[in-house]
């Protein structure tokens, strides 16, 4: 194997790796973290189904921003559907062997990758031009967008345009991965800076804001169902605090009654 | 007090977003608290010495305690939906007053001090120190929102910029940073009983003159009775029912209506508030013990429904909060003493707590009320959806009843009635301007610019369909209207109680015999005897 497969099959385990154990880590963190108090947002769901479909709803049609901004909801969507046909059509290169029927279906998956760019293109333009989204811009979040877009338009170059990659040989080195058959990758500078940038992508997942993710499913705001009155919720810091009798406030306000 | 001279804002003909202007609401923040009010909530007299780490620390604390916290600040994209969302920023046109830009004033010092990327590469991700200025800003700004959860109905993720400016003001209480109105009148509401420090003899003596009152204005022997042993319904009710205009109107309304209900009520002078600020300083121990009283009163009394007079955070708290602190409520597992201790007192049949709306609104549905609506026709009426009331709780137990209940209870009793702008009501209804423990004069200029868009929409109705009344249930509401109403031209004598309205139009004849539980429970005659027994003699 070249000496740059070595480095990209390292930097695949090593990112896939920080990954798994970053994401795995926020989210055990998330899902401890008691939420002592019952504080849904209104429209408020008044059952656990009607909570269940309220998450569908914000998970697939972004429900609560097409209210907020039909301008952010549109290229946010763009971008977001874009990037799961895409990811869906990008199995292809891992799994090993002959492929399942279906994805001769999901030929046309690779135009999705336009809508993709179009709408990361648009929320930079906004960022950028939009004085009130510039004001909150830290430049990690410019930076996180020119990632994807680099991202995103190279794949659309090799997809698109004269400058194809050797696709054989680009699944023999994923399928590898996957099965530990290392193989060696194709060297064009656009697939490295492609296959780098989604390394770098996984890696800084857990850290950075892409934390949206296992976020939007976490929020107490969005998960909680409105039933306060008829179900006594209580946090286990708070039980513990109240059949000890441990409010600090009692030399001040006096015991408890 | 030498108020800052500002400029009062014009009213649009729709609302626009404004272009940022950078540092208006920039100052000192509303007045600090100081020793005499900070000690007894537990917190330090002045700024303490160590207070960058105190602060930390304490940041550290609560993103452990709060899943709101931690979820929140770590999944904002910075998408900027919730930018226009905020009636702070549309009113004041300070950037810092946009929600996602106050969350990162907090979120900035989190990231510095708890992520990875915030540790090493602060100015990437801007991640940002705990100094002076920083406090300061904090301080200020986290001043600057009525935690009126606006922002999180817009946020794809909900972020509540309010459980943000909760944890903010619990730690600059826990560094000894106070504000003064708040603290102040937690003092007095955790000692006395209400915010206003009304001792049990003067409440009494109020309450005595407001009998005489109604009977004299209204020809019936309407009681608002105290501290009475083995009534049926509790009440607790925002103190400034008891004396403030137009919030007595509508104490006097509820008293109307459980006359002609023909229920036994009390109200106590233990827990004779029904706000509880310690909602706005965002500490969950002092809201518990301010709710612990009511749990005490209801106990003590006997009581087996507790209700809730019109009072927006207040309901929030009952609603939403009641039955994890104190126990209000229904549903506790057999093994929570505690909760099942008062549990097994209160009336299952009701809903616990219940809404004055909801109850009245009962009623209406089953006939037991008559009403002379013509009494309200010289009034058109809108309603101001306040927004702990419509983004945090709900009436009668279908979906969106707190908003469908209070409308179809002023339907009921005005001919006349009209809402403001879609986009302005409901779960989208724009804060008063005064909530979230901002309703003190030395924040009367973000007061009144907060006012801006609700008194834009109304202006609409106002201009469009001759509307002249303005009816909320809220007290915080109540009172910020009466003050910046007049700001805007508007008639300030225009913003009631929804029982006001109640008032004015509710038949009374001599109180039905059959007692208002839907199966004819039959011992409530004993306690309302009792009732009048108690008020006479003391
Ligand atoms: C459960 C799946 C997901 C949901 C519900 C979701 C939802 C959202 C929403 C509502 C926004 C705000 C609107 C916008 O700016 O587009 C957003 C922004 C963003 N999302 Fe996602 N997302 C998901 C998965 C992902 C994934 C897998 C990525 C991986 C790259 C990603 C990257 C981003 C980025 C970079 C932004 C910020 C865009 C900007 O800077 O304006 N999202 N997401
Ligand atoms: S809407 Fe939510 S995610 Fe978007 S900037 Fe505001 S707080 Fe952040
Ligand atoms: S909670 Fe209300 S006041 Fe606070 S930032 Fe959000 S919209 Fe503004």
């Amino acid at each position: 194997m070249s000496t740059i497969s070595i480095i990209f099959t390292a930097l695949f385990y090593i990112s896939l790796f920080i990954f798994i154990v970053g994401m795995g880590r926020k989210i055990y963190q998330f899902s401890v973290t008691p939420a002592p108090l019952k504080i849904p947002t209104a429209p408020t769901p008044l059952t656990q189904t009607g909570v269940v479909f309220r998450m569908i709803r914000e998970v697939t049609l972004f429900e609560s921003l097409f209210r907020s901004n039909k301008w952010i909801w549109l290229f946010g969507f763009l971008f977001h559907f874009g990037l799961l046909l895409v990811l869906v059509r990008h199995l292809r290169y891992f799994i090993p062997g002959d492929l399942p029927e279906i994805f001769l279906l999901m030929q046309p998956f690779k135009y999705a990758a336009f809508a993709m760019v179009i709408g990361l293109g648009g929320l930079l333009v906004r960022r950028i031009f939009v004085p009130r989204i510039r004001y909150i811009s830290a430049p990690s979040d410019y930076l996180m967008l020119l990632m994807l877009i680099i991202i995103g338009v190279s794949g659309v170059i090799m997809t698109f345009t004269n400058n194809h990659t050797d696709v054989i040989m680009v699944k023999a080195f994923a399928s590898g991965l996957v099965t530990f058959d290392w193989a060696n990758l194709p060297t064009e500078t656009h697939f490295l800076v492609h296959l780098f940038l989604v390394f770098v992508l996984l890696a800084i997942f857990p850290i950075s804001k892409l934390l949206h993710v296992p976020g939007v499913f976490f929020s107490p705001t969005r998960n909680q169902v409105d039933d306060a009155r008829k179900k006594r919720h209580i946090s286990p810091w708070a039980l513990k605090q109240e059949k000890e009798h441990a409010v600090k406030l009692d030399q001040t306000l006096g015991k408890d009654e | 007090m030498a108020a800052k001279e500002f400029d009062i804002p014009k009213l649009p003909t729709y609302i626009e977003i404004p272009e940022l202007n950078h540092g208006v609401m920039d100052g000192d923040g509303p007045f600090k608290s100081v020793e005499e009010f900070q000690k007894p909530l537990g917190f330090p007299g002045e700024k303490i010495d160590n207070w960058q780490e105190v602060a930390i620390a304490k940041m550290g604390e609560l993103k452990s305690k709060y899943r709101s916290v931690q979820v929140f600040l770590d999944s904002c994209v910075k998408c900027g939906a919730c930018t226009d969302k905020c009636h702070y920023f549309l009113g004041s046109s300070d950037p810092k007053n946009m929600p996602v830009a106050r969350q990162d004033l907090f979120r900035s010092v989190y990231r510095r001090h708890f992520t990875f990327a915030g540790k090493y590469f602060p100015k990437l991700v801007g991640a940002k120190e705990l100094d002076d200025d920083m406090l300061d800003d904090w301080y200020n700004y986290f001043h600057q929102c009525s935690q009126c959860r606006r922002c999180s109905v817009f946020c794809p993720y909900g972020i509540d910029t309010a459980e943000i400016s909760m944890a903010a003001r619990e730690i600059l209480d826990t560094v000894g940073v106070g504000q003064k109105y708040c603290n102040q009148i937690l003092g007095k509401a955790l000692t006395v009983g209400n915010n206003l420090g009304l001792p049990e003899p003067a409440l009494r003596d109020t309450l005595i003159d407001l009998e005489e009152e109604v009977e004299e204005d209204f020809g019936a022997p309407v009681k608002y009775p105290l501290d009475v042993k083995g009534a049926e319904i509790l009440l607790i009710t925002p103190s400034a029912d008891f004396f403030a205009e137009p919030h007595i109107d509508g104490l006097i309304g509820y008293g109307k209506v459980f006359y002609q209900d023909g229920v036994s009520w009390t109200m106590s002078s233990y827990a004779s508030e029904g706000a509880n600020f310690g909602m706005f300083i965002g500490s969950y121990d002092i809201m518990r013990k301010a709710a612990l009283r009511i749990r005490k009163a209801a106990l003590d009394l006997e009581v087996s429904r507790v209700m809730v007079g019109e009072c927006g955070h207040a309901w929030r708290v009952a609603y939403s909060f009641w039955n994890t602190l104190s126990g209000v409520g229904a549903g506790a597992q057999s093994s929570d003493e505690h909760a099942m201790r008062l549990q097994k007192q209160l009336d299952d049949r009701y809903p616990q707590p219940q809404h004055i709306i909801e109850y009245t609104h009962d009623l209406i549905q089953r006939g037991k009320l008559n009403f002379d609506k013509s009494e309200n026709d010289d009034r058109t009426v809108t309603f101001h959806d306040s927004c702990n009331v419509a983004r945090a709780t709900n009436m009668g137990g279908i979906e969106g009843g707190q908003f469908i209940l209070p409308r179809d209870v002023i339907k009921a009793v005005c001919n006349n009635y009209v809402d403001m702008e879609r986009s302005t009501i409901k779960e989208s209804t724009f804060c008063c301007g005064g909530g979230g423990g901002l309703l003190t004069d030395d924040l009367m200029e973000i007061r009144v610019k907060g006012a801006m868009p609700r008194m834009q929409a109304l202006k609409e109705v106002e201009k469009n369909e001759g509307v002249n009344t303005l009816a909320a249930i809220c007290a915080i509401c109540k009172s910020q209207f009466s003050k910046v109403l007049p700001k805007f031209d508007f008639d300030p004598y225009m913003i009631v109680s929804v029982h006001q309205l109640v008032s004015a139009a509710i038949i009374l004849d001599k109180p039905q015999t059959t007692n208002s539980s839907p199966d004819g429970q039959t011992d409530a005659e004993e306690p309302v005897i009792e009732a009048e027994e108690t008020a006479e003699t003391e």
